[in-house]
Formats: C-alpha cells, sequence, structure tokens
C-alpha cells in the first residue's frame, strides 16, 4: 500500500492524501453538476428550450428554504419536501404563460426568453435581499465532519453526493425503464402521433417543465448550508452547466450524469495543478469535444 | 474569468445602459457641481456600498445646504469591470462631471484614475484597496480616502503574527485587489519574522466553492489562513472554512479585508472571533453614532460601513473645497480642485478630524475589531468590540515608500 501511495505522488507531484481529497471535493462538485445539467437535459430533451432560468431557479430554492425557516419556521428537512414542489409549480405558470407559446419558433427564441426571465427574476432578489447573501445553517443531523485519514470530510458534502446519485438514478430509472418514461421519449420523437393515441402530450410537456424546475429548486435547497444564499449564486454555475451539458449532448440523461460527476473531478484536479485555470478548464474541454464530436459525448448526431 | 449572464449582455448593451444626464441651461450648468457615484450596483461588492453609498453621498449633499451653487448626483452600475467603468467615467466627465466618487473593485479603480489624470478631473476613490493608487499609479487628481493593502495588512496582518500565527498560506482573488493585498501582508509577515507556506490564486469572480482551496491551505501545515478577498467570496471561504472545521483545530482565518454587511451574512455563530479591520464602526463614539442616526430614513435598517460612509464624508470635504476656491475654479482643473482638497483640513462625524497627504492619501484611524458571540451581542448589528487602534499617521504607508512619482523623498 504504501509503494502504491509513493508512486502515486511519484506521479502526481502531489502529497496521496491531498490528491485523494481533491478528487473527492471534485465529485462533491461534480453531484451539483449532475443534478443542475439533468433538470436541463431533461427539459431540453422533450421542451427543446435551453432553460436558461435553471440558474434562477436553482437560487429561488436556496431562498425559498431561507423563506420557510425564517418566516414559516420549518426546518431543512420540510424544505426539502416543499421548495421544490413550490418552485417546480412556478415553473409549470411560467411555461403556461409564457414558454408554450414559443415551441413553433427557432430555439433561439426559447433561450431569450428564459435568459430574461432568469435576469429579472435575479433582479427582483437582489432588490429585496441585497446582494451579500442570508445566513442558514447546516441541519443538526448533518452537524460534524468524518476523518478518512487523508482528510476531513463533513458529513453534509457526503450527504449532497448520496442525495444527487439517488435523484439521478431515480429521473434516469423513471425516463429509462417506465411507461411514463417511455410516454415522454416517444413524444420526444414525434409528438403528433403519440397524441394520436390518446396521450395528452402538451400535459405532460408542462409537467416536464415542471419536474426539470423542482431538480433545480431541489439543488438550491442542497446548496443553501454551504455556499452563501444570495441573489447572484446560479448565475456562475448556470454558464458552466450549461457546458456540461454540451459537452454530455444536448438532451442525453445519462450523459450529463456522467459528464457532470466527470467534469467535477477534472476541476477539482486543475485546483490543484493550475487554480488560474479552474473557471476555464471546462470550456477548453467543451471547445475540444465540439470539435472532435459536435453531438457531444453521449449525443446522437 | 468565465462568461457570466451579465458579461453576456454587457457587450451589446453597455452603451445604453449609461445613465442619460439632464440637459441644463449653459448658465445653470456652469454654476452646478456635478458628482458622480460609480460603484457595483449589482454584483458581489453591491452591499458594502452600492445603492447605500449613493445614499450616504445625498445625505452629505443635504447637510452640506445651500451655499450658493446647485449640486447633482448621479450615480452608476460599473458592474466590476474595468473596461464599463472606464467608459462610463469617460462620458461622465465629458458631460461635465466634476468629480466621480467611490469605485470599488481595484481593476476598475485604477482604469477610472487613468481616465480622471487624462481630463484633469477630480476623483475621490472610497472604494477600492489597493495601494497602488497612491504608489505606482498615483495621480495629481486622485484622492485615495479609505482603506488600502498596506493599511490592511499592517492592521489586521500585523496583528496575527504578533499573537503567534508565523506561517500563513494565502487564498487570494486572482486580480489587482488580491495581488496587492497579498504582496502587502507578505511584507508585513516576513519583516515580523514569519514566512508564508505557499497560496493559491483563485478565478475572481466565478468560484463559489472554496473547499478545494482550504484543504490545500491545511496540508500546507500553515497557522493562519490569509484570505485575500473580499465580498461573497470571503463569506463563502468562512463559511466553508466552518463547515471543514479548520478553524476548530487551531488554524486561525485572517480575512484581511471584511465589512459589516459580511459578517451579517455570515451570521455570528460562524463569524464569531474573527479579526478584522475597518476605519468605521458606527457604535464607536457619540459622533458615529449621530450620523448613523442621521442616515437611518436613507439606509432603513443597514447601518454603513466605512466603504458606503467614506461617500458622505468625501464629498462633505469636496464641496467644502468647492465653496472654498470657487464653483468656476473648481469645475476648470480636477488637479486644482484635489490641491485645495488637500490643504484643508478635514473633520467629520464618520472618521473625526485628519488631513489628505500629498500623494492623495487620505489619513484615519484604522481600528482592529473582534466579532463577537451571539451572547454578547445585545442588539441587531451590535457585532464588534474594538482591540486596538492605529493612529492615523501611522495606520498608512509612509509617504517615501509609495514610489509615487510626484513625490521627492
Amino acid at each position: 500500500m504504501d509503494s502504491f501511495l509513493d508512486l502515486i505522488e511519484t506521479i502526481s507531484g502531489r502529497p496521496a492524501p491531498l490528491l485523494f481529497g481533491q478528487l473527492l471535493l471534485g465529485l462533491i462538485n461534480g453531484a451539483f453538476y449532475a443534478m443542475m445539467s439533468l433538470g436541463l437535459a431533461v427539459i431540453f430533451g422533450l421542451l427543446n428550450i435551453i432553460n436558461f432560468t435553471h440558474g434562477a431557479q436553482f437560487m429561488m430554492g436556496a431562498f425559498a428554504a431561507w423563506m420557510l425557516l425564517e418566516w414559516a419556521g420549518l426546518n431543512y428537512w420540510w424544505a426539502l419536501v416543499l421548495v421544490p414542489i413550490v418552485i417546480g409549480f412556478t415553473g409549470v405558470v411560467m411555461e403556461r404563460l409564457m414558454i408554450s407559446r414559443l415551441y413553433k419558433l427557432d430555439h433561439l427564441y426559447g433561450l431569450l426568453l428564459t435568459f430574461g426571465l432568469g435576469l429579472i427574476i435575479e433582479g427582483v432578489f437582489r432588490n429585496q435581499f441585497g446582494s451579500s447573501g442570508l445566513p442558514y445553517r447546516i441541519p443538526d443531523q448533518l452537524q460534524g465532519a468524518w476523518d478518512l485519514g487523508f482528510m476531513f470530510l463533513p458529513v453534509y458534502r457526503g450527504w449532497v453526493v448520496i442525495a444527487a446519485l439517488i435523484l439521478c438514478l431515480a429521473t434516469w430509472l423513471v425516463i429509462e425503464k417506465t411507461r411514463l418514461g417511455a410516454y415522454l421519449r416517444a413524444a420526444t420523437e414525434n409528438a403528433p402521433l403519440v397524441q394520436a393515441f390518446g396521450v395528452n402530450v402538451p400535459r405532460m410537456v408542462t409537467l416536464t417543465y415542471g419536474f426539470g424546475v423542482a431538480l433545480a429548486a431541489i439543488g438550491g435547497v442542497l446548496a443553501a448550508p454551504i455556499y452563501s444564499v444570495n441573489p447572484q449564486m446560479g448565475t456562475n454555475l448556470i454558464i458552466v452547466v450549461f457546458a456540461v451539458v454540451v459537452i454530455g449532448g444536448m438532451g442525453s440523461i445519462l450523459g450529463s450524469i456522467i459528464t457532470g460527476f466527470g467534469l467535477g473531478i477534472v476541476e477539482g484536479l486543475t485546483k490543484v495543478y493550475y487554480p488560474e485555470a479552474s473557471a476555464t478548464v471546462i470550456f477548453v474541454i467543451m471547445a475540444i469535444v465540439l470539435l472532435a464530436r459536435p453531438a457531444g459525448l453521449f449525443g446522437r448526431a | 474569468m468565465s462568461p457570466t449572464r451579465r458579461s453576456l449582455l454587457t457587450a451589446s448593451v453597455g452603451a445604453t445602459l449609461m445613465p442619460a444626464l439632464p440637459r441644463l441651461g449653459r448658465a445653470q450648468a456652469a454654476n452646478t457641481i456635478r458628482i458622480g457615484v460609480l460603484n457595483d450596483q449589482s454584483g458581489t461588492y453591491r452591499d458594502i456600498s452600492g445603492p447605500y453609498g449613493v445614499e450616504c453621498t445625498r445625505q452629505a449633499v443635504q447637510e452640506f445646504g445651500n451655499k450658493g451653487f446647485n449640486i447633482e448626483v448621479l450615480s452608476a452600475d460599473h458592474q466590476n469591470k474595468p473596461d464599463v467603468g472606464a467608459n462610463i467615467a469617460r462620458q461622465w466627465y465629458d458631460q461635465g462631471v466634476d468629480l466621480i466618487i467611490d469605485v470599488p473593485t481595484s481593476s476598475v479603480g485604477l482604469a477610472v484614475n487613468n481616465v480622471a489624470r487624462e481630463k484633469n478631473k477630480a476623483y475621490i476613490n472610497t472604494g477600492s484597496a489597493t495601494s497602488d493608487l497612491t504608489g505606482a499609479q498615483c495621480s495629481p487628481t486622485t484622492v485615495h480616502w479609505m482603506y488600502d493593502t498596506y493599511m490592511l495588512a499592517k492592521s489586521t496582518g500585523g496583528a496575527m503574527v504578533k499573537a503567534g500565527g508565523d506561517s500563513w498560506f494565502f487564498i487570494t482573488a486572482d486580480y489587482a485587489f488580491g495581488h496587492a493585498l497579498e504582496r502587502d501582508t507578505t511584507n508585513f509577515i516576513k519583516a515580523a519574522g514569519g514566512k508564508v507556506n505557499g497560496g493559491v490564486r483563485y478565478p475572481f469572480p466565478a468560484t463559489t466553492d472554496f473547499s478545494s482551496f482550504l484543504v490545500q491551505a491545511q496540508s500546507s501545515r500553515a497557522k493562519v489562513i490569509g484570505l485575500a478577498n473580499a465580498g461573497a467570496d470571503t463569506i463563502n471561504s468562512i463559511k466553508q472554512a466552518a463547515e471543514f472545521g479548520i478553524t476548530r483545530r487551531g488554524v486561525k482565518l485572517a480575512a484581511l479585508l471584511m465589512f459589516l454587511p459580511d459578517v451579517h451574512a455570515i451570521g455570528l455563530q460562524t463569524a464569531q472571533g474573527l479579526v478584522l479591520t475597518e476605519s468605521f464602526y458606527w457604535d464607536l463614539n457619540d459622533r458615529t453614532r449621530a450620523v448613523s442616526e442621521r442616515l437611518k430614513p436613507r439606509l432603513k435598517d443597514i447601518k454603513p460601513n466605512m466603504a458606503s460612509i467614506a461617500n458622505y464624508s468625501c464629498t462633505l470635504h469636496y464641496l467644502k473645497a468647492v465653496a472654498d476656491m470657487g464653483v468656476a475654479a473648481a469645475k476648470a482643473s480636477g488637479v486644482d480642485a484635489v490641491n485645495r482638497m488637500k490643504a484643508m483640513p478635514c473633520d467629520d462625524d464618520a472618521f473625526g478630524p485628519g488631513r489628505i497627504r500629498e500623494d492623495g492619501r487620505k489619513l484615519c484611524p484604522s481600528y482592529l475589531f473582534e466579532v463577537k458571540s451571539p451572547a454578547e451581542s445585545k442588539a441587531p448589528w451590535d457585532y464588534y468590540k474594538l482591540l486596538q487602534t492605529t493612529p492615523a499617521e501611522e495606520a498608512y504607508r509612509p509617504l517615501n515608500e509609495g514610489g509615487c512619482s510626484f513625490i521627492r523623498s
């Protein structure tokens, strides 16, 4: 074992414990990327809308958790259940009132609409709550840290990875293995035909958007205790997550999950070797992937 | 820096976002002093000054009263981008703005500094920290009113080293401000016999997760982790350091630039025990309490901090200089206006008596505070206890060490 660690240290030029720690942290960030890009991929797969409001909806999730705690006295676990329902419902309303009018037009219109809505939502929250953010404590049950030998892993971060994995797996199973998922996939291929079989496609589309938004909102709740809950918290994330979706292949569910975790790890390693580039490395990879495989790693050309 | 949503828009909308100035008649314009407050109104530094800094400026104008000339206050958002900030400054100065103030984010602060020098217009920076504003990049049109990296390094850094923190690891925002703060703090650490074990420079403003850097800092075995950053970055760093139990195992955090709203955002539970440096605290003495009380109708339930209230202080002093030298002379030359300000002693409720040095450095005392524990805090915003005061004449870099071109040493 010791010689194995020595080998790693010789190859990487960094102490092995540090490297393991960074891989684990990368995996944790990857969990957020995976969860967020999953929502984007589901929405794009069925609606053909590039949902640029996703970052704002992630932020709304975090704020909703804070409001439940401060104004209604409902703790983190309630937030985990209630917030996706409430924010998902706002998504349903948005889809019905605005986005549904754009399906016949070019992708660009949907992108501009959701982008604009995202900016407006962010602005309203900034006006109301300021930019420096609100405190949100880690729930008591998830306080503390495990000593893994090579690093201290906060219990909460471990919980984030587990929660993200469960959500991703469940979503993938529903879409790939159930009858409902089969309808969804069929509607993506040929909506009029599915409608002819008596399936209410518009309602399915609306609920899918609501589900994608709910995923973003859960991400927000999970993020609230570790990141500052502030209006711009989704802004940086959305661009990275969008790159993840492009690398994974637009609309590919499994692709976005695997790419999310993978890029989290790549980013984590960049933070050890050349931290200055840690915000750019994902875009460099995106450019290379687009040149080599324009449809993305898991996409169908 | 990765493209943020705002930067995607800037290119196309930037020009139209520029605030239009009201048109004045020729005679009226000649008798109007225009003050432009240029700061971050939508990003990570908004709560430090932003709309509150504008309100503090208006309060100064109101208290100054009518001395025979009109005063107009404008404001704009520079989005923490040097190009946007320089463009607005250029347009403002060309359209008859006489003084630009605030300008946080050192990269933007330095860009506007060049515009002011080129156009011979007055510029009072209250928001940037880089000590280069009165050093290598000093200008006869510029006054640096508030904190700088040297003063922060001396107060917070010096105190940490004295308390036994003799080995450091830096987590630094990768732009002008972070570099200057790291450089100045390193000088103090080395002069006191300490050493720097290492550091990381992370992309600003695209970083939200600091856990990787904190774990690297921990494995460097440094006794102190120096946070050479500000705003939401500092908040996230401190929150995540608590999460990873770093401070519980004896490693100290040095938040080299931190403001009252940051403490408010983190909450005392996590922030308690941190030491930080500000030149102003609302509950410091009778005068600071009085001015904070007067600002209440404007700031609502927010308390001023050293950055936002510096706009109040510098606007008052500038207006006194204008009244002293005449509106026409003040409008004609930024250098003359700044020279007059340097010749007059400063005094106001926020910072007390002080003066502006030849290189443009405003001198006032700096205070080392410790953040109270939740049990010690008796009221909302009751956050600080005073540890130590550095007198005005000792707080800043000595005049002959800055390398300012127009100072003969």
